[in-house]
């Protein structure tokens, strides 16, 4: 495969995983809401992307498998297959396939594996019967639509669209549109033209001798834009033109018809029945437009077409509802670029340079105290700062995405358990690192699926309690104080304290008689091995995944915390720091080398006395306040020269609920860290996770907290025993 | 270009004949505004025009946005080669009330 195909493969596997979670999500608002004709629009033009672009690069078992699922979409738009459940679910299983397929695509592998390709077969059995079902009824539609389905379902959407309108003096200079369209339909076929008088003004005024023609065309042609120019090459001074090309986003319409100087409600109706546009996309956008441009005065076309009679109140309501929920997906559509993670990346590693020198060069600066100097390096790292900041802003991605994929989820789980459960997302648009947002969705799909199969009861059990027979699991999130939080809430059933306090004495997880907080019991989910569940489902219950989730979550430097009532629900509350590039760290020294430990891992700053010093060197713990606190001589640990100080400290560190006193020689404070990774060579030494460049240059070493504590407990485990 | 009027009952034809372009713009725009003035019905004969360019598409659009201002009635009666060409390539046939001929 040569190179540049190669990329258009990656461009179509990350395209189509974005279709189908399209697709998904248009699923589902399709099933609680079966007329929704936006929602079958997308569906539609979803999966005829993935089929085109399938086509294009040869994987066949996509483009096939996709032509079918495409023909009972196309039958369903056009109101013949209604979206029943059963249509829906098979539709659902349809995209699953897809999906596979395209996995499988991207994995490289041509064969299917048996299970698949029965699978695929079951699957195009079953659209086969419904669309034969179909076909065996007597259809009252005109042969033209029979016709227009054989080549293509969607033929006016894959075509340009060209509007026109010519100046008033370009009959006179010897021109004559009819030339032009004449020449235009050589290109292609003209799949609709619609001409345009409305500026010509009344009789008296009407100049027989200009023009005052404008024309709105689709066009089905293989030609490029240029070439599409090219024929109005001789009107291009005398003629507004506008040309967009074939799958134009919606808002490139809209922005066409605000620019164009004739009635909106005009303009929309002829890109609707060119079928550029479905209306409902129509009225969508441009209702949005309207809400995003206050100060203007024209009434939204809701009212227009309200006022036109031409559609109900309700409707428009109805839209502007759904509206509000397509909003965050409708933010997606502005302008983007897509690139490469990787060159992001390099981009970060860089400015984190550019933030060691110029600490460096601001402590030059400060020996050699030349004014000038001083100047010119303090607006410079101002500048390096705003850098470093819209660097790591370029990394923030909205996390809505992440969560609507949970509507499937919890969506499979009501079905399964014949429970009644609805998905509320709020503060989709909460922006949050690329990596923490890949990172954070198997841990959130756990809460949520343990949300939606332990926390909410069944509809009797519902009833019983005098709540809503239908349960609700909510997702929000939101920025607060440099970090994200994220909630996983239902108004289910709670934890039940007293079971999770009698399963963790009889495992062994907490003593008799232990006097616990609500939240140290609740933490005991978290527990490798802990279920209370009674029943074990489908989705969760067999007591994996707490532990994962929490351990995951601590990986990315966060931290979870439960809230829970018996009877009313339970809330996970998680707190993820906004970057993994840049932590807040505190310095300390080690027989001459400066080391780094994360700072929300420091409990305390203790001093080891003389005195505490010489009995403890035998047993290496100490006494904490009544509480053994084992500890590490980091000098020891990492072999560092140097002569013991005459007092040393104690940084003592948290992890995973556990304490353990680094002894080092000297504190520093905190200090701004940016991460750098270690080689390769590096990466198997203990204790370390990575460095950072310190100002004056120096390297300091990051402690790995978790790992150092694994080894020493595993050491102290040895001699104490 | 010859246009030949003929009144009949309140319903005048107009009937056009050789070109219908730009060079008779203004006769044009002046004859047929006079007949849909006068008259309550007005028919175009296009049967036999020679030439058709933009400038007589406008007037016959003119026309038609006029009569139906003023609630008169304006039919094209017949047309020839030129005009239907014209009239199929911007996709007009519904506008004056004709069934688009197939080429």
């Amino acid at each position: 495969m040569d190179l540049e195909l190669g990329q258009a493969r990656q461009t179509f596997i990350t395209e189509s995983r974005e279709l189908l979670q399209e697709m998904e999500s248009a699923l589902l608002t399709l099933e609680a809401d079966p007329e929704d004709q936006a929602a079958i629009n997308s569906l539609f033009r979803s999966a005829h992307t993935i089929k085109g672009s399938s086509g294009v690069l040869g994987i066949e078992a996509v483009e096939k498998f996709t032509h079918f699922v495409e023909n009972l979409l196309s039958q369903m738009r056009d109101g013949e297959i209604k979206a029943r459940k059963e249509n829906i679910d098979l539709l659902l299983e349809c995209r699953d396939h897809i999906s596979t397929l395209t996995a499988l695509a991207a994995s490289g592998i041509e064969e299917l594996s048996p299970e698949v390709e029965a699978n695929g077969a079951a699957l195009t059995s079953r659209l086969g019967e419904l669309l034969g079902a179909q076909e065996a009824k007597p259809e009252a539609k005109g042969a033209a639509k029979e016709e227009e389905r054989l080549d293509g379902p969607s033929s006016a959407a894959d075509a340009w669209h060209i509007s026109i309108r010519f100046g008033q003096d370009v009959l006179r200079s010897g021109m004559d549109p009819v030339s032009f369209l004449t020449y235009l339909a050589k290109l292609g076929e003209v799949v609709s033209c619609t001409t345009l008088f409305d500026s010509m003004p009344p009789v008296e005024d009407m100049d027989p001798e200009s023009c005052y023609l404008g024309f709105e065309i689709d066009l089905k042609s293989a030609s490029d834009k240029a070439a599409i120019e090219g024929v109005f090459e001789f009107v291009r001074e005398d003629a507004a033109i506008r040309i967009l090309p074939p799958f134009s986003r919606v808002a490139s319409y809209v922005e066409l018809i605000s620019e164009l100087p004739e009635d909106t409600l005009l303009l929309g109706e002829i890109l609707v029945k060119g079928g550029a546009l479905t209306s409902r996309e129509l009225e969508d956008a441009l209702a949005k437009q309207r809400a995003t441009a206050p100060g203007e005065e024209k009434p939204r076309i809701g009212d227009l077409l309200i006022e036109g009679g031409s559609v109900h109140a309700e409707t428009v309501a109805a839209a502007a509802e759904k509206q509000k929920k397509n909003q965050s997906a409708g933010a997606k559509e502005a302008s983007t670029v897509r690139i490469d993670a990787a060159k992001l990346d390099a981009l970060v590693d860089l400015v984190g340079e550019l933030v060691i020198s110029g600490a460096n060069i601001e402590q030059h600066s400060a020996r050699i105290a030349d004014a000038g100097l001083s100047e010119s390096a303090s607006v410079m790292l101002r500048l390096v700062e705003e850098i470093r900041e819209s660097t790591m802003k370029i990394r923030m991605v909205p996390i809505g995405e992440t969560f609507t994929r949970f509507r499937r989820v919890v969506r499979d789980i009501s079905r399964e358990l014949g429970k009644d459960v609805d998905l509320v997302i709020s503060g989709g648009d909460t922006e949050l690192d690329k990596t923490v947002i890949e990172k954070i969705g198997d841990p959130l799909m756990h809460l949520v699926r343990n949300s939606a199969d332990h926390g909410i009861e069944g509809p009797e059990e519902r009833k019983a309690a005098g709540k809503n027979a239908k349960g609700t699991v909510r997702l929000n999130a939101f920025h607060d104080a440099g970090s994200i939080i994220i909630e996983v809430a239902d108004d289910g059933k709670g934890l039940d304290r007293e079971r999770i306090a009698a399963k963790a004495l009889s495992a062994g997880l907490i003593q008799h008689g232990a006097q616990l907080t609500d939240q140290e019991v609740f933490r005991l989910i978290f527990e490798p091995g802990f279920s209370t569940a009674e029943a074990i489902t489908k989705f969760s219950g067999r007591g994996v995944g707490m532990d994962v989730v929490k351990r995951n979550i601590e990986a990315l430097r966060g931290t979870i915390y439960i809230e829970s009532a018996q009877g009313t629900g339970t809330t996970i509350r998680i707190r993820l720091p906004l970057t993994m590039a840049i932590i807040d760290g505190f310095m300390v020294g080690v027989g001459g080398s400066p080391y780094i430990i994360p700072l929300d891992m420091v409990m305390e700053c203790v001093e080891l006395s003389e005195a505490e010093r010489s009995a403890a060197d035998r047993r290496s713990y100490i006494n904490l306040r009544g509480e053994v606190l084992p500890y590490v001589r980091l000098k020891n640990f990492f072999n560092e020269g140097g002569l013991t100080a005459g007092h040393e400290n104690i940084v003592i560190v948290q992890y995973g609920g556990h304490k353990i006193g680094l002894v080092v020689d000297e504190l520093f404070g905190e200090v701004q860290t940016v991460i750098k990774s270690l080689g390769r060579v590096y990466r198997d030494i203990k204790g370390i996770s990575g460095a950072t460049i310190l100002g004056n240059g120096q390297v300091a070493l990051i402690l790995d907290v978790p790992r150092l504590m694994q080894s020493v407990e595993t050491s102290f485990m040895a001699r104490s025993a | 270009m010859e246009i030949r009027v003929q009144d009949n009952n309140g319903l005048s034809t107009v009937a056009i004949e050789g070109e219908m372009n730009i060079y008779h713009a203004m006769e044009l725009k002046s004859v047929v505004m006079k007949a849909l003035d006068e008259a309550e019905a007005v028919e175009l004969d296009l049967s036999g025009v020679s030439e058709f360019d933009s400038s007589g598409l406008q007037i016959v659009l003119l026309a038609c946005r006029e009569a139906e201002k003023n609630n008169r009635k304006l039919s094209v009666k017949a047309s020839s080669a030129p005009v239907d060409s014209v009239i199929e390539l911007f996709c007009l046939g519904g506008l004056l009330g004709r069934r688009e001929r197939k080429a």
